[in-house]
């Protein structure tokens, strides 16, 4: 375990696209094993500022650090789970676990590919090949994939949006079970300021263009969370004011 | 609508075509009294007899055999190449103005170059052959690295993979629906140029059979079978290639 304080520290990320710009000045801290989401407007430029995070873009200033370190490019020590998901189609579920495991020096590859298929609950579809699965299958193999490398980090943007409401509902849960069980640090973003109250420990709310963080709300509540509860309520109409709703 | 109809509706409808064409060709050619233009009978019975001497097999194992060589030494330099040329900015910039300007000249106007460079044995058609696969598929290869979807770049690049694991794990399989299309045009321009290499100047094959028996006596009835046969095996040869569409691991591009 590090001795830093900070998983993920943030400090003052800025990107711009020729004349516009996107990131402008976002700095914060993620602790270990922290739950953090991250809300905003569409269009402000979370998924950018993820893809910097995660080391997928360069920023045009500032710096991320994991436990202490410059990061430099994306590592197997921080999946990232987007949106559109990134399962290869010509991979079975298996073959695309057994492909994340293939850099890492994990005994018995087999057992441990086998053992996260059945942590998302999809034993018996070994064999099944990506278009074979419903969406939210998909999203499964897609978590279990990056579970079974072991990663420190999960970064997660967007990575129910594409499901219908019930079942993005369903993943939700299903997350927070995984999460229970397996100890992560947890980035994620989305504009659902629901599924952040389920989920998160701490919520930021991200500004429109060029985005900063304009407020942060620290999540007390213990898990399993009703979004019934008054306090959760509470919790979202101070969200969605701060989002200008 | 049910299996059977839909089955029914893919069958029939173009049989019966086929059959109109037919039968006006037969009714067209008995009112005119053509003394050259054969009726569909006689191209039947012409390719029977063909058939039976054996010498109908020859020819067509001549020009498969050509296309074999020629589309399979085509097929060995293009994705090699096109998988290069696709992951190398700096190859893609240098060969692709080269070849997409040598990409649109006929392989018919290679002929004389054929002819001067390999003589008219077996080597010349070959040569031409080649010429006309290669290009498509050097094309396709390309065009499919080059639209790989980031996201699954992406998702290696995340799991750290070796260099290795990224080609045949990653680019590969992404790549290998485009070279199937790449294939599919290929081995069709292959066939399309094996006839008309052979009508130049050789003594077997399919392309040959036509000329040889339009000068040997105005034997149109063969004509008009090895026009047919041609076409026959056109599809037959795509139909293979379509086979490898039914691939497990290139499903995923055609459904959906």
């Amino acid at each position: 375990m590090s001795t830093h304080p900070h998983k993920i520290t943030v400090d003052g990320i800025g990107k711009s696209f020729g004349d516009l710009s996107v990131v402008g000045g976002v700095s914060f801290d993620v602790r270990d094993g922290e739950f953090v989401a991250i809300v905003g407007p569409s269009g402000c430029g979370k998924s950018t500022l993820m893809n910097i995070i995660a080391g997928f873009e360069r920023a045009d200033r500032g710096t991320i650090r994991i436990d202490g370190v410059e990061r430099s490019g994306p590592s197997r020590n921080g999946i990232m789970i987007s949106q559109q998901g990134s399962v290869f189609p010509w991979l079975t579920v298996h073959e695309n676990l057994m492909f994340a495991l293939s850099g890492t020096r994990h005994g018995d590859k087999e057992a441990r590919a086998h053992r996260y298929i059945e942590l998302v609950g999809l034993a018996g579809f070994e064999k099944a090949y990506p278009h074979e699965l419903s969406g939210g299958m998909l999203k499964r193999v897609e978590i279990a994939r990056a579970l079974v490398v072991k990663p420190e980090i999960l970064y997660m943007d967007e990575p129910f949006s594409a499901l219908d409401a019930l079942m993005s509902l369903r993943m939700q849960t299903e997350l927070r079970r995984i999460l229970d069980e397996e100890r992560h640090t947890v980035l994620l973003i989305t504009h659902d300021v629901e599924e952040a109250i389920f989920l998160a420990d701490r919520i930021l709310v991200l500004s429109p263009r060029p985005t900063v963080i304009q407020t942060s709300f620290q999540v007390d509540m213990p898990h399993p969370r009703k979004l019934s509860d008054p306090r959760a309520q509470e919790l979202r109409e101070a969200i969605l004011k701060e989002l200008g709703l | 609508m049910r299996e059977t109809d839909s089955k029914l509706a893919r069958v029939v409808p173009p049989v019966l075509v086929i059959a109109l064409l037919i039968a006006v060709w037969w009714a067209v050619v008995a009112r005119s009294d053509s003394p050259i233009f054969p009726t569909p009978w006689q191209v039947v019975t012409g390719a029977w007899d063909l058939a039976q001497d054996g010498t109908l097999w020859d020819h067509i194992q001549a020009s498969l055999v050509r296309v074999g060589i020629g589309f399979g030494l085509a097929f060995l330099v293009a994705v090699p190449l096109g998988l290069w040329m696709g992951w190398v900015p700096g190859a893609y910039y240098t060969l692709n103005p080269l070849f997409q300007m040598l990409r649109p000249i006929s392989p018919i106007a290679w002929i004389p170059v054929a002819i001067l460079w390999f003589g008219v044995g077996n080597l010349s058609p070959v040569f031409l052959i080649f010429i006309a696969s290669v290009f498509p598929m050097i094309v396709q290869t390309t065009v499919g690295v080059r639209t790989i979807d980031r996201r699954y770049l992406r998702a290696a690049a995340n799991f750290g993979v070796s260099r290795s694991v990224l080609f045949r794990r990653v680019v590969f399989p992404a790549v290998l629906p485009e070279i199937i299309v790449g294939m599919r045009i290929g081995l069709g321009v292959a066939w399309l140029v094996v006839v008309a290499a052979e009508m130049i100047a050789l003594n077997s094959g399919l392309g040959y059979l036509i000329m040889d028996s339009r000068n040997a006596g105005n034997r149109y009835d063969l004509v008009i079978a090895s026009m047919i046969i041609i076409g026959v095996i056109g599809l037959l040869l795509d139909g293979a290639t379509r086979l490898l569409e039914q691939m497990k691991t290139v499903k995923w591009r055609y459904v959906r």
